[in-house]
């Protein structure tokens, strides 16, 4: 693989760091939505299963 | 129609989305691998040199974001013509995912547009459309939010979206003929050369699968979020 | 008089009642055109070139003022629901609507354009085209603009998202419209331009109402 960029580099590298930054931020917050998501499900949902 | 109305229902779509999300995710992830690989393994274009490589980011990125505006049209117009219960939910999980492919895309598009034009931003028809069309997503997410009451907002966003995907075509087209008027030139020709091929539309299938596996995720959280809704309204 | 007439006039006498929708619209322009130069200054021949774009960015604007009351005054008071259970369809009743606001708005703003361009030191034959642009653009601006307003009218502050949904929709008329005035400038043919301006605001008419309509509908049948 060839990382030399020269001489745009300034530019490329930002742009894939951006890129990657708002990427792996979005899976993340949306994993994290998710899992917020279950556990209050699943807080709401255990008196009513607890109960005999 | 009846098939799409069979996944309507909320256990159908968990238990299918359910199914179908490791593929997405894994598939995207190998993609990009297999995409970041070559985007790095290409030889510089003699034209734009090494900058090449930001075509393999900026155009996914500007993929996504008209998919991902296309996909909310489609759930508007099932929303309202054929009365689709999940399909409100779809569409405003998608709306925030497609606003940020399309802010990736500008971003991108900016960085490429300096070392080829000397500024960052030069109102080039593609990238002026995309800013359009970045504030077209502002506008349907802001109406989803300023309306209180889910039902009405959820139809109110969806003729937005059908008005606004309507006036798409006219705005390229205006904003083309507004570019020709004052001649700019597109950062993106439409010839591109085959051995750039294969990584950009590795890197799209990336993309794509990525919005997809991201949408999927978003729908089955408001799912959830709504049966926690229910539960608390029920009263204990 | 006709349904229809009698809306259309009904909203005209209400729109000039209520603080002079026609009186706002123009000042608001009027400052604007003022104002800009004393912002970018008084370089003439600058001033000419960005005549075109700036007076129909302001004349947008002017009209947006008053948009937002466009259903939602009869919505508060239950005129809305009195004017849905009439004979006349809620399309044509958005039409008059859209028509009243353009009268009472629009139509004001071209008028008084030729003067404003005098403040940007535009030539004879620009001026005439911007005129015509307006002339022709505006109802398109009436017309987006009453989806907007249908889309917000149960909102309080529905003023403020008001804009964030219409002016990008609108973007082709400005396109369109400040382009021609540009081609007068260079002494090139503006009829192409606005011919796609007026295609623009016919479709805009025509559909609009529709859309309108339907949200009018969503709001109050719920």
């Amino acid at each position: 693989m060839n990382f030399d960029m020269s001489p745009y580099g300034a530019y490329i590298w930002p742009a894939y760091a951006i890129s990657a930054l708002a990427l792996i931020g979005a899976t993340a917050w949306t994993l994290a939505a998710w899992r917020r998501a279950k556990a209050r499900l699943e807080a709401l949902e255990k008196p009513a299963r607890g109960k005999p | 129609m009846n098939w799409l109305f069979r996944y309507a229902n909320p256990h159908e779509f968990m238990r299918l989305s359910g199914m179908v999300l490791p593929f997405a995710a894994i598939g995207a992830a190998l993609c990009l691998a297999v995409g970041l690989y070559l985007s790095f393994s290409v030889p510089p274009d003699y034209q734009q040199g090494t900058t090449v490589t930001l075509l393999f980011i900026h155009v996914p990125a500007d993929v996504v974001a008209e998919i991902a505006y296309g996909a909310i049209a489609v759930c508007s117009l099932l929303s309202l013509v054929w009365r689709h219960p999940l399909s409100d939910t779809a569409a405003r999980a998608a709306a925030p995912l497609g606003a940020l492919f399309t802010a990736l895309g500008l971003i991108t598009g900016a960085l490429w547009g300096k070392p080829m034009w000397g500024t960052y931003w030069v109102w080039d028809a593609r990238l002026t459309s995309f800013l359009l069309l970045l504030f077209l997503y502002f506008g349907y997410m802001a109406l989803w939010n300023a309306i209180e009451d889910e039902t009405r907002a959820a139809r109110a966003a969806a003729i937005l979206a059908l008005v606004g995907v309507v006036n798409i075509p006219i705005i390229k087209f205006s904003v083309d003929w507004w570019s020709t008027l004052h001649q700019g030139e597109s950062i993106v020709s439409g010839k591109i050369a085959p051995i750039y091929l294969w990584p950009l539309l590795i890197m799209m299938l990336a993309y794509v699968l990525l919005f997809l596996t991201l949408w999927m995720v978003r729908i089955r959280t408001a799912i959830l979020e709504r049966r926690a809704r229910n539960l608390m309204q029920a009263g204990p | 008089m006709s349904p229809f007439a009698t809306l259309l006039w009904r909203d005209i006498k209400l729109a000039a009642r209520s603080g002079g929708s026609a009186a706002l619209a123009l000042s608001f322009f009027a400052l604007v055109a003022t104002l800009v130069p004393l912002g970018v200054g008084a370089d003439l021949r600058l001033l000419a070139r960005v005549a075109g774009g700036i007076l129909w960015v302001a004349a947008i604007l002017a009209a947006l003022l008053s948009l937002d009351r466009l259903f939602q005054g009869d919505f508060e008071d239950g005129s809305l629901d009195l004017i849905a259970l009439s004979p006349l369809p809620l399309e044509l009743t958005s039409l008059a609507k859209i028509a009243a606001h353009w009268l009472s708005t629009g139509l004001p703003l071209t008028l008084l354009s030729p003067l404003l361009a005098l403040l940007f030191n535009l030539a004879p034959g620009p001026t005439l085209i911007l005129f015509v642009s307006l002339l022709v653009g505006t109802p398109a601006v009436s017309a987006v603009g009453a989806i907007g307003a249908s889309l917000t009218l149960s909102l309080k502050r529905g003023g403020l998202i008001l804009p964030l949904i219409i002016l990008p929709l609108l973007s082709p008329a400005v396109i369109f419209g400040a382009g021609a005035v540009s081609l007068g400038l260079d002494g090139l043919p503006a009829a192409n331009a606005l011919g796609l301006l007026a295609a623009f605001a016919f479709a805009a008419v025509l559909l609009s109402p529709f859309a309108a309509a339907a949200s009018v509908r969503l709001n109050l049948g719920g």
